[in-house]
């Protein structure tokens, strides 16, 4: 069955065009729309290439799932991809590939993305395309058992990589039940447990208008966007007041102390951190500077400055916060040979006390200030860039105004801001600390 | 951090090129005879610097495999003026960022700014290009962190360390067979003299070329330019060259790589030419016609219908001065084996050889080319990227034919490619035999 053409929506609610500008005069004009069914749409119109980027945010993750069917908000959003009521999968993926275009969807903790990219004289074949996989997908139940095959191979491939062990672990011990602590894809037992029903089910509540997020950027028109929405998404309704996630707020208390995942290879593997803070937490800015100067601002940072440039013990160490709807993590990744994990261990818990110690100097702050600043056009350059990072702000409730305010943000923050957030949010004795190495060649008794 | 791009074939997604459309390209000479390439692009609010140097892997003694990527390591440990790291710190505190990669073939150096901002870079490129420090203690610090690189990306990486090995099976004599960051025991054996000896040799005017990409006053640029690095001299001599050329291969080779892994993997090498030879095109069609998007031949039939692997690929790039290879390859699913998977990868090439293609999936193999070559057009730094790859291959102005090239390819040319360099006898395979772990 072809997408189905109804009547235009009613009325438009608001209409904003909102110009934001950057200190050095970059400035970014969108506009701005949301439709009767709850759905907001962002649109830039830039001709830097005959090309347009779309990115569509639905409020569907981890967050809404029931533990036991853990990955179904991964599986519905891949299975979007797998067939239509007109289309099967292999025809899905010969049409898109024979235009040299993209579309594909992923999941975090927060959110699932169905992301396009084409060409100009391609909108109305993709657009038409990306109606069909959104509002009428297949869910078909061969392609369901096929695709939950892969994940769970993928999954296990991934088990290779120390890196992604590590992680795995530092999300169970840090929250425990909720779903912030267990992987997007869920376990080789959860996977297996999924049918081709809890999809129907979990999209049928999961896949409404309300609170998505469309942004479209590149060259099109705002009229032509508008014409493509009110033809192609007029049928996605909401069928009523959205159900409330299964786990929503609740959290589970952290699991502190050190897990050592042994592993027949040359590198310890470390994450060392705790729970963080909500993406709408006003201290965002001044932990965003805070963390720079200690370890997010690669050869600017102190932990890279010590542990890879004067001590030579790795290739690379990094902190960072990682923000969510709901509690996020504060995490600081590095890898060392199994010998030097302790040592490099005991660096990262002194950079940490003297963060909450002492103040950092004005040149510090100076030179963070000026990056963040100084840097954020570059975070805009592309279609792709800009259409993400539209859907994100709006997302997240940033502002329309938020590039403009964002430098202001920044400046006000301070050097008591910074020693204060220091003392708040990190802590150098109350942490989880995750290894995957070779246990035999890792000194933990250093490690206090 | 410093993240090291290497342009091994099996992850290089195949890009082309041709920026003349999107933003005017204009070629200079400074008074030392060393080449300036600028891309004007008044609509971008950035301006990317990159500095290229015509050294890699290739050009590394015996015994010192990894002695271009230390060194550009080493380019950012400081110069006489600007200490250890400080170049990163003040582009950074400029909004900018700033890395560099080093390939077989070069190191390219970048820096991606505020357009108003580009002078920083001549005037620090142009400083350690001469005044390069390397401070013994440094280079005994920076040698550390390469070998922790290593550990992280190849000792403790199953997969890159089958291609490692893989590679330098196929190739027995050209030195494309050493891996870019070098074996262990080499990275701890590279000297300060020997790091100076190679800076000294390929680090001048004549060896090198800059790209600038963005909203840029070409004159006011060229000005600068000139001043900073006109006046730096060459040395009297050319660098040494490679003459070996790999000798033809009769028979098929096969390594195995026993790991503790969770599956079973396996790679083909195969010996094919690069750009700008006649089939460079055909090969790069070929290879996404058969692995570009989950449409294509070896995804559809191997992962989508029999599931016998959980990915497969082929990979080719032409972009390198030397010929290099043609890979093919795949994760097995659970429950099979690398030999299954070799089964349905030959399968697969065997069918390709014999039966019919339709006109379609070419035109679809093309569309593709194309369309990610206009959809990286939307970045200065990739823009600028494209056409310093043709200027390390002879002249940047081939990027036009190359699109044409690719346009050319028929039918018969993909199966004339497949049989002339997918043989049996041409193929070396390397196996990944996962193994328990040791107790």
């Amino acid at each position: 069955m072809k997408m189905k053409i109804t009547a235009p929506m009613q009325l438009i609610l608001s209409l904003l065009l909102v110009l934001v500008c950057v200190s050095n005069g970059f400035a970014i004009e969108f506009n701005k729309k949301t439709y009767p069914q709850g759905l907001t749409i962002v649109h830039v119109e830039r001709k830097s290439i005959p090309a347009v980027a779309v990115s569509l945010f639905i409020k569907a993750s981890p967050l809404q799932e029931p533990p036991e069917k853990a990955g179904l908000a991964n599986l519905t959003a891949k299975l979007l991809m797998e067939g239509t009521k007109g289309l099967s999968a292999k025809e899905l993926s010969e049409q898109i590939d024979f235009l040299g275009a993209s579309m594909g969807a992923s999941v975090n903790y927060d959110y699932t993305q169905i992301s396009l990219t084409f060409l100009k004289k391609d909108i109305d074949k993709m657009m038409q395309l990306f109606a069909e996989v959104l509002l009428h997908p297949a869910f078909d139940a061969r392609e369901v058992e096929r695709k939950k095959q892969q994940i769970k191979g993928a999954l296990k491939q991934r088990e290779e990589e120390p890196g992604y062990l590590s992680e795995r672990e530092f999300r169970r011990l840090t929250f425990g039940d909720h779903p912030y602590g267990r992987i997007v894809e869920g376990s080789q037992d959860t996977i297996d447990r999924l049918t081709a029903e809890d999809i129907r089910s979990f999209y049928k509540d999961n896949y409404t208008p309300s609170e998505a997020i469309l942004s479209v950027v590149g060259d099109i028109t705002f009229k032509e966007l508008d014409e493509l929405i009110n033809r192609g998404l007029a049928e996605w309704k909401s069928p009523g007041p959205k159900k409330l996630s299964p786990q929503g707020n609740k959290g589970s208390q952290p699991s502190y102390g050190i897990s050592v995942i042994d592993r027949d290879i040359t590198q310890a593997n470390i994450i060392f951190g705790h729970t963080g803070i909500e993406r709408s937490n006003p201290d965002f800015y001044a932990l965003s500077l805070m963390n720079y100067i200690l370890g997010g601002g690669g050869f600017a940072s102190r932990l890279m400055k010590i542990v890879r440039d004067d001590l030579g013990l790795t290739y690379g160490i990094s902190s960072h916060f990682s923000t969510n709807l709901f509690k996020g993590i504060f995490e600081i990744e590095v890898q060392t040979k199994n010998e030097a994990a302790s040592q490099v261990v005991t660096e990262i818990r002194r950079q940490i006390e003297r963060i909450q110690k002492e103040a950092v100097s004005d040149q510090e702050l100076s030179d963070a200030k000026s990056f963040l600043i100084g840097s954020f056009p570059r975070r805009l350059e592309t279609n792709r860039k800009i259409s993400d990072f539209l859907a994100v702000s709006q997302y997240y409730g940033l502002g329309d105004d938020y590039i403009k305010k964002y430098p202001e943000y920044i400046n006000a923050v301070t050097k008591e801001d910074i020693l204060r957030v220091a003392k708040r949010y990190l802590s150098k004795d109350k942490y989880i600390l995750v290894i995957t190495g070779k246990k035999d060649n890792i000194d933990l008794k250093a490690i206090k | 951090m410093k993240r090291i791009i290497y342009t091994i074939g099996i992850f290089l997604v195949v890009l082309c090129f041709n920026a003349a459309s999107y933003g005017s390209i204009s070629e200079h000479l400074l008074s030392n005879g060393m080449k300036v390439i600028l891309i004007e692009d008044p609509n971008s609010p950035l301006a990317t610097f990159q500095i290229w140097y015509k050294v890699g892997s290739k050009d590394e003694p015996a015994g010192k495999t990894g002695l271009s990527h230390l060194l550009e390591h080493m380019m950012f440990k400081g110069t006489e003026r600007y200490g250890s790291k400080e170049f990163s710190n003040i582009i950074q505190r400029n909004g900018g960022s700033d890395n560099a990669f080093t390939t077989k073939d070069y190191t390219m150096y970048f820096q991606n700014l505020p357009s108003n901002k580009i002078g920083l870079s001549i005037e620090l490129e142009s400083d350690r290009m001469k005044n390069l420090l390397l401070d013994p203690k440094e280079v005994r610090a920076e040698r550390e962190v390469v070998k922790e690189e290593r550990r992280l990306r190849y000792e403790d990486d199953p997969q890159n360390m089958l291609y490692e090995d893989t590679v330098a099976a196929a190739l027995k004599a050209h030195p494309y067979r050493t891996p870019i960051i070098g074996w262990m025991s080499d990275i701890s054996s590279i000297e300060r003299e020997d790091l100076y000896r190679h800076y000294k040799t390929y680090y001048c005017p004549q060896n090198a070329f800059i790209i600038v990409a963005g909203n840029i006053d070409k004159k006011e640029i060229l000005h600068d330019i000139e001043a900073r690095f006109g006046v730096l001299k060459n040395p009297t001599e050319k660098p040494q060259r490679t003459k070996t050329q790999e000798p033809v291969q009769r028979g098929e080779r096969r390594v195995f790589l026993k790991k503790e892994a969770q599956l079973p993997y396996i790679i083909f090498a195969h010996p094919v030419p690069n750009f700008p030879h006649p089939d460079s095109f055909a090969l790069e069609v070929l290879s996404n016609l058969l692995s570009s998007g989950k449409s294509a031949r070896l995804y559809k039939n191997i992962v989508y219908e029999k599931k016998i692997a959980l990915n497969v690929f082929a990979s080719y790039s032409g972009f390198y001065q030397h010929p290099f290879l043609f890979f093919l390859g795949g994760t097995a699913s659970a429950g099979k084996t690398a030999l299954d998977v070799e089964r349905a990868i030959i399968e697969e090439i065997d069918a390709l050889k014999g039966e019919h293609i339709p006109e379609k999936e070419l035109q679809k193999a093309k569309n593709q080319i194309e369309a990610s070559f206009i959809f990286a057009q939307d970045s200065t730094h990739a823009k600028a990227l494209y056409t310093g790859i043709f200027e390390i291959l002879g002249d940047w102005r081939l990027k036009d034919s190359y699109l044409e090239g690719i346009r050319s390819v028929k039918v018969e040319d993909i199966k004339r490619v497949a049989k002339e360099y997918l043989r049996p006898d041409k193929r070396t395979v390397g196996v990944l035999i996962p193994i328990g772990r040791e107790k």
